[in-house]
């Protein structure tokens, strides 16, 4: 997966990395080059005592400086720009992606989880391709290059490389792999102690009520010792590293110098060389240790672009139609005929069966237990999911050949979380409907029993809105959500358990308001109140996914006994009567 | 982003080893990983006092310090000897080039009569025996003890570093510790008075950024010092003229990385503002998915992504580019450092000024100068995000702390009454914003007193008094007669249960949170708080019964199950007064009815408080209060209230017929 994504999202920019690559392969080459020239400066210069060619050599060695210099600043611009620009088009593929989802896939990966791979995700990947740019392509030029050159100075010492690298290489790799579980456990553990934390503070209200705090205590200190034993494991491992990769380098200068002594009395071998080939060994041990810390990224790198191409692989079971149907009447019904929705290899549907019409001007209410299918009912309408048997009819048209724009521009959705993004209170309220007049956003604050709390803010209509809406409370939050759905003046009105934020009197006046502005529209209002569905048109009751009633408070009371028990247990017999 | 983002994992290693360091601004993305770079208000103090957290480890650190220095010695001393090995082997080497029948002077005698000064001289300052090759034995002894003094010097190295790590890891468990047990000092008007994000920031996020940076700048820190110094010093002993060269280098390094450093910071602080911008934006797209879709807004959140995921490539780029300079810059610094060593270093050696070992170890010295430099470079980022972190959490550590229990407190009955009641209550949580004042109330033993009115009223504000989680400003609240200031807070608090709207339970198996109530209580009791309350009945349809773990979001059992369970956590605690806060929504309805069942059977004999949002609670209520803006403004029976036709009889009137209400 992660080959895929790099070479798909590269592609663009081969021009880029193929620059990276041949800057960086200069460059290499040139500080490679510096021992062999001081090798020189050594063995015909000093050993013969000719300053001028010390001179002249090291000229060609400040030549090599610059060049080299020269090719890394340009490695790490391209670089930079590469990786860069490759998380950019990776973002941008996602969102793109996401934005096409249906309800049903950004349900089954979750808002959170989205994110996360939208942003956390992306960021690893974009790393690896940073890190790869500046140091992954060097380590095994400079550790080539670094063995071609030491090679060049002598070969017979050749063999000291073959005990010295896989030496370095065995030690690192015992302890990283020790260390790489060791990490992970202790991510799960700091992830532990911090939950603790967490509930503690979210629930001080409880432990103080119910005393615990000594018990509290005694909780973090089991979850905060356990950390401290991983970060002490962890520790001592990393302890362990340093200390044996400067080991391995001096003993391996050590040798070289031994063993070279024997060669260069012999006269096989040059004093300068030896100086140059224990640079060289130097520098082929560092690239092979870069290269070593760096492949430790990789799996993490992996585990980022598999969720990522999760995300893109996804196809959104929600597709417009090919021939949309573009118009739609001034007033529309909204019909569901044998409506079914069931998750692909789920034992049975969240809605099955279900059939009703809501013609304008008229309310209908929707009640039912958690877990009975009212919001994916709700969902079905503007397309948000789309129904897996039977039809969705709005204005007498399936809502599957309509045009998806056409279809929700009719559509005033209250969901049941309400939302509000960042701005205003007036880009809240004009968010389906830009050209709203402010005369047009009072009027319906005033219906959504909010025009008297903007009115007391001191901004009013322009009053900031943090994301999300938190800084207003919830049943203003969800007042304001039900004024946007009215700004926009649709057809149809989907109210998805929108009052039960609002306490009695504010449902019920909302409620008294909302009327005469909805002769023309099919209402749909799914409720846990009972006080709130009582005087709707119709009620249809769901149980478990299935229509078990359908008629008017007075009717159902009668012949549902789900109803009646939903009633029962919210108000006395004798009110209900 | 929300607080509970969770935390980035810690870096899988740490580079090691000669030019394995950290450049500085962090390497590309590290740094943008670990946080906005913050910046310490008062940076001395705190990392002074982040320092002064060591103290109980005085010794250790002391050790730490002697094993470091001597790691350091042995390894700055290693090249000189290398040196000296190499100056061994050139011997050898000139000495074989020269005829066997001369001594040394007449070589040098013969040399300069050839002109061949300059090698006259190198070589009159030579121990060189003329025909003799390279001397092995004095070699071996020479490689022998440079050998030694390696595993020496990693020896010490790996203790030192196995100590701090033991040092620093108690520190850090020491810290986090003070700040729990500080959580349960703090008033509750701490955490209402902020927000809660912002301290769990503090207590998990700033806490970790404090462990994490501690540990890695702490060895780090301490070696690169030392190394600095120790290979300083071998510099100037071999030749103060090289060693002034190399220094020359080291402001240079400083004002390059500092000049870098000071860009990339801005470029990083652009890059963050970029990141968080695109991430809310992200954020607000996918969490309001469907209104986005519904209100037809996908294009312009589309374009408008674009727009800012274009700003962010622009800012990360740069950051990106100039951050990544410091790298090559350090190493081009040493390059030329090794030119110019290479240069001057060979003309002294033909001179005779220098041995060719000497100026190899100098080499291998101007190696290991530059990159601590670069570490300690890169290192001031860490620390000032680590000490601004600090920071945040002895602000924490340093907030005043609740009113201390009395010295001797008074206690209740074994079995109390359970007569609550308020005498000329003031109270409000801002002195100008009066909300509570002279408030009188009694509740009377085994009674239930409803709560009434819209939100706001100060309903949930009764509830924070009776439990002192708030102090008055005014009056008393007496129960059996006896002021609940004079108690102390843990024998109050177990005389009263609490069932609460916000439905916490912890991460741990039903059986233990139902144990909250109660640690004491034995598995039967247990099991008939369990049943009493409806428990019992869904906790057997569990896999697990029992033993089930409720996990974070609490998805393996319902709203409304999550209810039944603070009210048979309530129930094991067998209190002799009770708080409710009935649920609004979110419970589904079959369960509601047991809720209701379970709740009216924990009530049974205990004085009870019912924030009420339930007519038929109301009905039964020995006492309803109605209160608006704090004040009670209607009390009395269901009956009562209603001939009263007051606000109470509005309120209830609206839950039935909407009435035909004028528009505001």
């Amino acid at each position: 997966m992660l080959i895929t994504l790099l070479r798909t999202y590269l592609r663009p920019y081969r021009r880029w990395l193929t620059a990276v690559v041949v800057l960086q392969f200069i460059g290499t080459l040139a500080s490679l080059y510096l021992p062999s020239l001081n090798a020189d400066i050594i063995d015909n210069g000093i050993a013969r005592g000719d300053t001028a060619y010390i001179m002249r050599t090291g000229g060609w060695m400040l030549a090599a400086t610059l060049l080299q210099i020269t090719c890394t600043v340009g490695a790490v611009y391209f670089g930079a720009k590469t990786a860069m620009a490759f998380g950019r088009d990776v973002r941008a593929a996602i969102f793109h992606r996401v934005g096409e989802f249906s309800a049903r896939e950004v349900g089954r990966f979750g808002a959170p989880s989205l994110i996360t791979r939208n942003t956390n995700d992306v960021q690893q990947v974009q790393m690896l391709v940073l890190m790869s740019c500046t140091l992954l392509v060097t380590a095994p030029i400079m550790a080539t290059g670094g063995v071609i050159m030491a090679l060049r100075e002598d070969v017979g010492l050749a063999w000291l490389l073959l005990i010295c690298v896989p030496a370095l290489v065995l030690g690192i790799a015992l302890i990283v792999r020790r260390m790489v579980p060791g990490f992970r456990r202790m991510q799960e553990r700091i992830d532990s102690v911090n939950r603790v934390m967490r509930e503690q503070i979210t629930g001080i209200r409880v432990v103080r009520a119910f005393v615990r705090e000594r018990w509290e205590q005694s909780r973090f200190a089991v979850a905060n010792t356990a950390l401290t034993e991983t970060s002490l494991y962890v520790g001592r491992l990393m302890a362990l590293m340093f200390p044996w990769v400067m080991l391995i380098f001096n003993v391996s200068s050590v040798a070289v110098l031994w063993f070279g002594a024997g060669r260069v009395d012999d006269g096989q071998m040059q004093i300068g060389s030896l100086t140059a080939f224990l640079t060289y060994l130097i520098q082929i041990l560092m690239s092979v240790m870069m290269a070593t810390f760096m492949l430790v990224m990789v799996p993490r790198a992996t585990v980022c672009a598999e969720r990522i191409g999760e995300v893109l692989d996804t196809e959104s079971s929600v597709v417009p139609p090919a021939e949309p149907v573009t118009s739609l009447p001034r007033s529309i019904s909204l019909e569901l005929r044998d409506a079914e929705f069931a998750y692909p290899g789920a034992e049975s549907p969240v809605l099955r069966d279900i059939s009703f019409t809501v013609e304008p001007g008229t309310t209908t209410a929707v009640v039912g237990s958690t877990g009975s299918g009212k919001t994916t009912l709700v969902n079905l309408v503007p397309r948000l999911i789309d129904a897996t048997a039977g039809q969705v009819l709005a204005g007498g048209v399936d809502v599957r050949r309509l045009d998806p724009e056409v279809l929700r521009e009719r559509i005033g959705l209250v969901p049941q979380k309400a939302y509000l993004f960042s701005g205003t209170v007036a880009s809240n309220l004009r968010y389906g409907n830009p050209d709203a007049t402010d005369d047009e956003l009072w009027e319906a604050l005033r219906i959504a029993q909010a025009a008297d709390f903007v009115a007391d803010m001191s901004e009013g209509l322009e009053t900031p809105i943090a994301q999300g809406g938190t800084n207003v409370s919830g049943g203003q939050r969800q007042r304001l959500a039900i004024a946007r759905a009215l700004v926009r003046q649709p057809g149809i009105y989907l109210f998805d358990d929108s009052f039960s934020a609002l306490d009695l009197a504010t449902d019920a006046r909302l409620r008294a308001a909302l009327r005469p502005h909805t002769t023309d529209a099919a209402v749909v209002i799914v409720a846990q109140r009972i006080s709130t569905v009582i005087d709707a048109d119709q009620i249809v009751v769901l149980d478990d996914g299935a229509v078990v009633g359908l008629g008017t408070h007075d009717e159902l009371l009668e012949t549902c006994p789900t109803y009646a028990e939903i009633v029962e247990s919210q108000l006395t017999a004798e009110e209900a009567a | 982003m929300s607080a509970s983002r969770p935390t980035t994992t810690a870096t899988p290693a740490r580079p090691a080893g000669p030019g394995g360091g950290r450049p500085g601004g962090g390497p590309p993305g590290m740094a943008a990983m670990a946080g906005p770079p913050q910046k310490a208000l008062n940076f001395g103090p705190s990392a002074k006092r982040l320092l002064g957290r060591l103290t109980p480890e005085r010794a250790g650190v002391a050790l730490v310090i002697v094993l470091a220095v001597v790691s350091v010695a042995l390894n700055a001393i290693g090249p000189r000897l290398l040196g000296h090995g190499t100056d061994l082997i050139f011997e050898g080497v000139i000495g074989r080039q020269l005829p066997a029948d001369v001594t040394k002077e007449q070589a040098v005698e013969n040399l300069r009569a050839g002109d061949q000064d300059t090698f006259a001289d190198m070589l009159a300052h030579m121990d060189v025996v003329p025909g003799q090759g390279v001397d092995f034995s004095a070699l071996r002894s020479v490689l022998l003890g440079v050998l030694a003094l390696y595993v020496g010097a990693s020896l010490f190295m790996w203790l030192q570093a196995y100590l701090l790590n033991t040092i620093v890891q108690r520190t850090v468990f020491r810290l986090r510790s003070d700040v729990e047990d500080k959580i349960h000092r703090l008033p509750l008007r701490y955490f209402d008075a902020n927000s809660r994000g912002d301290v769990l920031s503090r207590v998990t996020n700033d806490i970790d950024n404090v462990s994490q940076s501690l540990q890695q700048t702490m060895s780090q820190l301490l070696n690169s010092l030392l190394t600095v110094i120790g290979v300083l010093a071998m510099m100037v002993w071999i030749s103060p003229l090289l060693a002034l060269i190399a220094l020359v280098t080291i402001p240079l390094s400083m004002v390059v990385t500092a000049l870098i450093a000071k860009r990339s910071q801005k470029q990083f602080v652009a890059q963050w503002a970029h990141t968080g911008a695109l991430n809310g934006q992200i954020e607000e797209a996918y969490t309001g998915h469907a209104l986005v879709k519904v209100f037809g807004r996908q294009r312009e959140v589309e374009q408008s992504f674009g727009a800012k995921n274009e700003e962010l490539y622009q800012a990360s780029f740069g950051a990106q580019f100039v951050s990544g300079l410091i790298m090559p810059a350090m190493f081009f610094l040493g390059n030329l450092n090794y030119v110019a060593v290479a240069v001057v270093g060979g003309l002294r050696v033909a001179s005779g000024s220098l041995s060719l070992g000497e100026v190899q170890a100098f080499v291998q010295y101007t190696r290991q100068f530059t990159q601590p430099l670069t570490q300690l470079a890169s290192m001031a980022n860490l620390l000032q995000s680590g000490v601004a972190s600090a920071e945040r959490v002895f602000e924490l550590l340093d907030e005043p702390e609740q009113v201390p229990d009395p010295a001797t407190p008074a206690t209740l009955d074994d079995q109390p009454r359970g007569r609550v009641e308020f005498e000329h209550v003031t109270f409000s949580y801002d002195p100008d914003q009066p909300l509570i004042e002279d408030l009188s109330l009694v509740a009377e033993p085994g009674r239930t007193v409803a709560i009434v009115g819209p939100t706001g009223a100060g309903k949930t504000t009764l509830v924070n008094l009776i439990m002192r989680f708030y102090e008055l400003q005014g009056g008393h609240i007496t129960i059996d007669g006896r002021d609940i200031a004079e108690l102390s807070r843990d024998e109050l608090r177990s005389n009263i249960g609490m069932v609460l709207q916000d439905t916490w339970l912890f991460g741990g198996t039903i059986r233990e949170n139902l144990a909250y109530g109660d640690p004491t209580a034995s598995e039967e009791q247990i099991r008939s708080a369990a049943e009493a309350t409806y428990v019992d009945r869904f906790v057997h349809s569990l896999p697990d019964g029992y033993d089930t773990v409720i996990d974070e979001e609490g998805d393996n059992i319902s709203a409304g199950e999550k209810q039944l369970l603070t009210i048979a956590r309530a129930f094991l605690a067998d209190p002799s007064i009770l708080i409710l806060d009935e649920a609004t929504s979110s419970v589904d309805t079959r369960t509601e009815v047991l809720v209701q069942h379970a709740m009216a059977a924990l009530r049974s004999d205990r004085t009870s408080f019912v924030i009420a949002h339930r007519l038929s609670t109301i009905r039964d209520a020995d006492l309803i209060l109605v209160m608006r803006d704090g004040a009670i403004v209607e009390q009395g029976s269901h009956a009562e209230l209603l001939e009263r036709r007051g606000a109470y009889f509005d309120l209830y009137n609206s839950q039935f017929a909407a009435p035909e209400v004028e528009e505001a």
